[in-house]
């Protein structure tokens, strides 16, 4: 297999069965279940982890892989990146194959969109080349954008799609300016080449300003504070199992690009841009924790619940490169295993309508779904941040990161954050571990649990615990995905 | 065998999890067994130990990555506690042998906390100490938001929140001494033995010092404790007030004192009168003794006297501490025990004997139902219990005070008129609160429906909590020979200065 083949495997993967998913979707007579489509795309995922873990035993016998050119770098950076957006993907479709069981005929696209956002993701991850990085933004960005409408016909769900659409486009039009602006400064648009033509640029001011630029575009897609406006608005209209996937996988792939650009791209500013990352973490775990204290809508509250931990993620990026990549990894991994795992219980217990929303509605739900209160219980426990559970290490690694560096001050903001916070999930665990105040469980339809929903579910659970527990294992491999940009630099001739 | 405490206790969590619903005698006796087996474990290994000093109960790499490790000791100190949440925990589930809701998890969320009660006690490496710790925090929330009684869910949050911030504070300073130290090892001994900057002690040692205190019930922080007390259970109660504030005192002193001795010396300038934080938390300790010991002066709900007594209480030990002296520490340690003890006691009798009997714990409508009459055995405990509390001789509290009041008199005589103080106004409010429950002026109408007799099962914890802490009393030497030489070790030298 060619070098340029091998690099893009696991994208491929995606594409194909995404295609073959939007092919085969009219021959399946109206009416008739979706499913097989689903199945098919939960294969092609699984296959493009596969693909993905294939290329990490390469990259582990021959070392890093560039293709095309130079822009594509495969890396353990990488592929860490791939194997999570194959993960939460699969876990989402799992989660979501009999999410659309009513009269909805286009659950097909749904498949496919969510396979071509993959794609656009893990493109992120590994493209070393910031306009790569934009055609994969947009691929992604475009399929969440229809994502988040799905839920077509109510007025919320319009709402969401053309909130996401309208600020999207107006954020990744700041990412290109950025973009724009730091080729004027350096003459590249190559990670390598920035690093190296930043040493000689005559224009330092102007690269501070593209970078500024860049951090507004991605730190609208990762909802940092001030960026965040949308996201309550955006998860609520949402279908619950996308705003699972749309909180976490693109997030990550956004932080992974911002890892790369800012200490690959840009490690000369970083006087400067440390700055902007200090004002977006501590701005982003205030303004999410103290927004959600007062939601009463369960998807609202976990959407400012997902701005603040934007913000404890940014926390990571203050220590050294080393220390930031690991901490960035772990925590995106964990915060992908909780999150999704809370609103796949989401989008179990309302289903496709929604009916419980408030947290009203959960009240005494333990008495009539324990099992699936019990999943919540401890998906919120560990977004509190709760020993055994993956969030309590991810902080911990985070914040000791930080610290590690000097930044004493975010680590006590941060902290302190993580107390104020533990007040609102506590208020909805304690809503369902409550007695039913009226009849508020009453009317709760039960649906049943199948059973690769239940896969779906015990696979983020376990993931969770397991990173609370034993997180010897994920520590080691995120400790060794710093990325370099070596080969971005030596193969810069080529691209005459 | 010792580490076998916490394992039994989960383990009995996630069975009595998992029994059947309607089998509530099977579910409170295995609850029993496992707070049995956990004291035999734990009162074997304090009665083999001769010495107090510290022997390894389990070592394994956790997180090597990180130098982080599941490092289980136990010295003098430790024994003392872990028997301490032995007795507490038997007395706990005896008083709690009539709950009838949800009982299944009742008791799994009691074990919980209880193996994790353990384990703090039990943890030498500071990660794993404060993953204990925060454990504490779940069970603890769940058991008085879901069986509490007044303002329920008003006390558990707070309660919570509190825990949360104390706790967050403890987590910077630990990942600073971790990080400073230069990220080779999170083990007790390890990062005791290094020698922090002095700056860097002076802000260190009053934010994880404050962290824990806060769990202690340091005044002014205290106001979780008595609204989560009363809220609180009876045996959620006897163990919050009985253990897990002993674990914030026990952090105190185990993590902050240890960790960042110099963090006590001197500041070299003067504000308002005070030179180091040393003065600072002394004064706030002697204010807490005063200040709960008043409070629960004036109190007409009964539960509520307890609370604040046990901010006053818990006062003492702080105090204790900042003695920095070898009488005034030990003090402290045989004042976590005898309070744990009282505590208990206490809570169980107004909890469990008069409020499940009586239904309300207004002083007020106590007195008339002429209770010394219709219920005997509750009036001699809580005589009893009351008269240890006040520091009689021949109980627990007697040693424990009278140890702290040296110890402070060696410091600072005033500091030593500020208990004196806090000693008289305890009797008082103990007797006040006994005369008005018990002994008021009874009338003479006979309540048609006289209140159920004590139960065995109540009889059986306020023996053995009685026992206990007579037995302290009696013959302190039993818990002194224990706790002096692990006061004595190489983990506790940056304290040996000039008063010890």
């Amino acid at each position: 297999m060619s070098t340029n083949l091998l690099a893009l495997l696991p994208e491929l993967v995606l594409t194909i069965t995404g295609v073959l998913v939007m092919v085969l979707e009219p021959v399946i007579p109206a009416g008739k279940s979706r499913k097989p489509l689903g199945w098919l795309a939960i294969l092609g995922s699984l296959l493009s982890g596969l693909a993905a873990f294939y290329q990490l035993q390469i990259v582990n016998a021959q070392g890093t892989l560039t293709a095309f050119y130079s822009t594509i770098q495969i890396d353990p950076f990488s592929i860490f990146f791939h194997l999570l957006i194959a993960a939460v993907v699969l876990v989402t479709l799992l989660g979501s194959l009999d999410y659309f069981e009513s009269p909805i005929t286009h659950a097909g696209e749904y498949f496919a969109l969510v396979l071509f956002g993959a794609v656009g993701m893990m493109f992120m991850t590994s493209s070393v080349e910031l306009l790569m990085v934009f055609i994969g933004l947009e691929i992604s960005s475009i399929s969440t954008y229809i994502l988040a409408g799905f839920r077509k016909g109510r007025a919320t769900a319009s709402e969401s799609s053309i909130k996401y659409f309208l600020l999207g486009s107006f954020a990744t039009a700041f990412f290109l300016y950025g973009v724009a602006l730091i080729y004027g400064a350096t003459g590249s648009t190559s990670i390598g080449p920035i690093a190296a033509g930043l040493a000689i640029t005559r224009t330092p001011t102007m690269a501070i300003l593209a970078v500024a630029m860049v951090l507004i575009g991605l730190g609208f897609k990762v909802s940092a504070a001030p960026f965040h406006v949308w996201t309550p608005d955006v998860y609520q209209g949402a279908p619950a199992p996308v705003v699972g996937l749309m909180s976490t996988a693109p997030k990550a792939a956004a932080f992974a690009v911002l890892l790369r650009f800012l200490f690959n791209g840009t490690p000369m500013l970083h006087g400067h841009w440390i700055l902007l990352i200090e004002i977006l973490a501590v701005a982003s775990m205030c303004l999410g924790n103290l927004g959600a204290l007062k939601q009463h809508d369960v998807k609202r509250l976990l959407a400012y619940s997902s701005i603040a931990h934007a913000g404890y993620l940014l926390v990571a990026f203050t220590g050294t490169h080393q220390n930031a990549v690991a901490g960035a990894c772990f925590y995106t991994a964990t915060y992908a295993a909780m999150n999704v795992g809370a609103f796949l219980v989401l989008s179990q217990l309302s289903g496709f309508s929604e009916r419980i929303r408030s947290i009203e509605d959960f009240t005494g739900l333990a008495l009539k779904r324990p099992g699936m209160s019990a999943l919540l219980g401890f998906f919120l426990l560990s977004l509190i941040g709760i020993p055994f559970t993956g969030g309590f290490f991810g902080k911990f690694y985070v914040f000791s990161g930080a610290l590690q560096n000097g930044h004493v001050w975010l680590g006590i903001v941060g902290l302190a954050n993580s107390g104020v916070a533990c007040f609102y999930y506590l208020r909805l665990l304690a809503a369902i571990y409550s007695r039913p105040t009226s009849d508020s469980v009453a009317y709760i339809p039960v649906r049943k649990v199948t059973a690769p929903a239940a896969v779906a579910l015990a696979a983020t659970a376990l993931a969770t615990l397991g990173l609370g527990i034993l997180p010897n294992k994920l520590v080691h491999l995120v400790e060794r995905a710093t990325p370099t940009t070596t080969a971005a630099v030596a193969v810069q001739p080529t691209q005459q | 065998m010792l580490a076998y405490t916490i394992y039994i206790s989960f383990f009995g969590a996630l069975v009595v999890l998992l029994m059947p619903k309607g089998s509530r005698m099977a579910i409170r006796t295995v609850a029993l067994l496992c707070a049995i087996a956990g004291f035999a474990l734990a009162l074997t290994a304090f009665v083999q130990h001769g010495t107090g000093e510290l022997t390894t109960v389990a070592l394994a790499p956790w997180i090597p990555s990180l130098g982080i490790h599941y490092h289980l000791a136990a010295d003098g100190i430790t024994l003392c506690l872990v028997l301490l949440t032995g007795v507490v925990a038997i007395a706990g589930v005896l008083f709690s042998w009539n709950i009838e809701q949800r009982v299944n998890e009742f008791f799994a969320f009691y074990l919980l906390l209880i193996g994790s009660v353990y384990g703090v006690f039990l943890s030498y490496d500071l990660f794993l100490l404060f993953v204990f710790y925060e454990i504490v925090i779940v069970p603890k929330y769940f058991l008085i938001a879901i069986w509490g009684s007044t303002r329920r869910e008003y006390g558990a949050m707070k309660l919570a929140i509190y825990s949360f911030v104390g706790s967050a504070m403890v987590l910077v300073g630990l990942i600073a001494a971790y990080v400073v130290a230069g990220s080779h090892s999170m083990d007790l001994a390890a990062l005791a033995s290094y020698r922090y900057p002095l700056h860097f002690q002076m802000w260190a040692f009053p934010l994880v010092f404050t962290g824990f205190a806060i769990l202690a019930g340091l005044w002014p922080f205290h106001t979780w404790a008595p609204t989560g007390h009363v809220a609180a259970p009876t045996a959620a109660s006897m163990l919050l007030a009985g253990v897990v504030m002993k674990l914030g005192a026990y952090g105190c002193l185990r993590v902050a004192m240890t960790l960042f001795p110099l963090g006590l010396s001197s500041w070299g300038f003067h504000v308002l009168g005070f030179g180091s934080w040393r003065d600072v938390f002394a004064v706030l300790a002697v204010i807490g003794i005063l200040y709960g010991a008043l409070v629960a002066l004036v109190q007409s709900d009964f539960k509520f006297v307890i609370g604040y007594s046990s901010v006053s209480h818990m006062g003492f030990i702080l105090l204790g501490l900042m003695t920095l002296n070898q009488i005034g520490i030990t003090g402290a340690v045989v004042q976590m025990i005898s309070h744990g003890l009282l505590a208990g006691l206490l809570f169980g009798v107004v909890g469990r004997m008069l409020y499940d009997r009586t239904h309300t714990r207004e002083l007020g409508k106590l007195g008339p139902m002429n209770l010394s009459r219709a219920l005997p055995f509750a009036t001699v405990t809580f005589v009893l219990a009351g008269m240890a509390s006040m520091g009689l001789p021949g109980f627990s509290g007697f040693v424990a005070e009278l140890m702290i009041l040296i110890g402070a008199w060696r410091v600072s005589p005033l500091l030593a008129i500020g208990v004196g103080l806090g000693i008289v106004t305890g009797v008082a409010y103990v007797w006040r609160a006994m005369q008005k429950a018990f002994f008021a002026e009874a009338t003479t109408i006979i309540d048609p429906h006289p209140p159920a007799p004590i139960t065995l099962p109540e009889k059986l914890g306020t023996g053995l909590l009685l026992a206990s802490s007579i037995a302290v009393g009696l013959y302190p030497q039993m818990v002194l020979r224990l706790i002096a030489p692990a006061l004595n070790t190489p983990l506790f030298s940056g304290l040996h200065g000039g008063g010890w």
